[in-house]
C-alpha cells in the first residue's frame, strides 16, 4: 500500500534533501506533503491520512516538540511513526521526544545514507517493502 | 582549557563536520582571528543565529560572497544555481544552524543547557553590523578554492554584556573552564 509521507522542517533545502531520500529508501510512497512550521503541520494532519511524519524540532511558530505532544495526544494521530529530525544535541531535547512517543531521531547534519539506515531501523517494521 | 580555544576548536571541527557531510566537501580552518566592535563593511551574505542559556549569551555567524553561497547551495542539493534567490538564502540558514549547532553541542558541558534561535540571512552590498556591548568575536576562515568562508562567534555572560560600559565587558578570554 502506497503511504502519505509529512516532512516538516522551516528549511526548504532540508525538505528538498528528505524528499529525495525518502524516494531513495524503498518505500511504497504515494505523496510527500511538504509543511513549514509546526501549525502547517497540523493543518496536514487534518487533511490528509498520513503514514509518517519526519519533523523538525527548532521551527518558528510552533515546534516539533510541541507538534509531537499535540500528536501523541490525539487518538486520531497518535500512532502514526514520527522521526524528529534535529540539530539539537542536548540530550534532555532527544529525551523528552522520546518521552512523548517519538519513534526515533536524525541528528543534522547527516549524509542521505545515514538518514536512510535510520529510516530503515526506525521503520523497518511498518513501512519498508 | 580556556573558553575561547574550545570555542575555536568547536567551529572547526563543527563546520569541516558540515561540510564534508552535506556538501561532500574537504574545507579546512585557517586563519583565527578576533573582532571588536563596528564592523567592516560587507557584501554578500550574512547569516546569524542567536544561542542562549542559562547566563550565557551570543551569536553565530556565517559571511560568504554571493558565488561561495551558490556553491553551498549546487553542492547541497545537487543542483545548479547561478543566482542568489530564497533557496540559496535558505540553504545558508540551514548551514549556519547546523554548524553554529554543533558549536552549541560542545559547548554544553562547560556552560550547561543552551537553545538555538531561528536563523536570519541578509544578502547586499556596503551594509555594516555592530554587536551591542564590547563583546568580541571569534572568527574563523575556512578558504575554499578562491572563496572564503567567515565563521564567527561571540559569547558572553549575560551579567558582563548588561554593563556594557565595563572595559572588561563581554570578556571571556581569559575564562577558564
Amino acid at each position: 500500500m502506497e503511504s502519505d509521507i509529512l516532512v516538516v522542517d522551516d528549511s526548504a533545502a532540508i525538505r528538498k534533501i528528505l524528499q529525495r531520500v525518502l524516494r531513495q529508501t524503498g518505500m511504497a510512497i504515494r505523496t510527500i506533503f511538504e509543511a513549514g512550521d509546526g501549525q502547517e503541520a497540523l493543518e496536514l494532519l487534518k487533511l490528509h491520512k498520513i503514514r509518517l511524519v519526519l519533523l523538525d524540532i527548532n521551527m518558528p511558530r510552533m515546534d516539533g516538540l510541541q507538534v509531537l505532544a499535540c500528536m501523541k495526544s490525539s487518538p486520531q494521530w497518535r500512532d502514526i511513526p514520527v522521526v524528529m529530525i534535529t540539530t539539537e544535541g542536548g540530550e534532555s531535547t532527544v529525551g523528552e521526544a522520546v518521552r512523548l512517543g517519538a519513534a526515533g531521531y536524525v541528528r543534522k547534519p547527516c549524509s542521505a545514507d545515514q538518514i536512510k539506515e535510520k529510516l530503515a531501523g526506525i521503520l523497518e517494521q511498518e513501512l519498508l517493502r | 582549557m580556556n573558553l575561547q580555544n574550545i570555542i575555536i576548536d568547536s567551529i572547526s571541527r563543527s563546520t569541516t563536520h558540515v561540510f564534508s557531510t552535506m556538501l561532500g566537501v574537504q574545507i579546512h580552518s585557517g586563519e583565527v582571528t578576533a573582532e571588536h566592535g563596528t564592523l567592516e563593511a560587507n557584501d554578500g551574505l550574512l547569516s546569524f543565529i542567536g544561542v542562549a542559556g542559562g547566563t550565557w549569551t551570543g551569536t553565530g555567524s556565517l559571511t560568504c560572497s554571493p558565488v561561495l553561497a551558490c556553491r553551498i547551495h549546487s553542492r547541497m542539493l545537487s543542483t545548479e544555481t547561478a543566482a542568489v534567490d530564497q533557496e540559496v538564502l535558505d540553504a545558508v540558514a540551514e548551514l549556519t544552524n547546523m554548524i553554529v549547532g554543533g558549536v552549541k553541542t560542545d559547548l554544553e558541558p562547560y556552560l550547561g543547557p543552551l537553545g538555538l534561535s531561528i536563523p536570519t540571512v541578509i544578502f547586499g552590498r556596503n551594509f555594516k553590523t555592530r554587536t551591542a556591548g564590547s563583546t568580541e568575536w571569534i572568527v574563523v576562515k575556512f578558504p575554499w578554492d578562491d572563496e572564503v568562508l567567515l565563521v564567527k562567534m561571540c559569547l558572553a555572560s549575560k551579567g558582563k554584556t548588561a554593563n556594557a560600559m565595563s572595559p572588561i565587558a563581554g570578556q571571556f578570554c581569559a575564562l577558564e573552564v
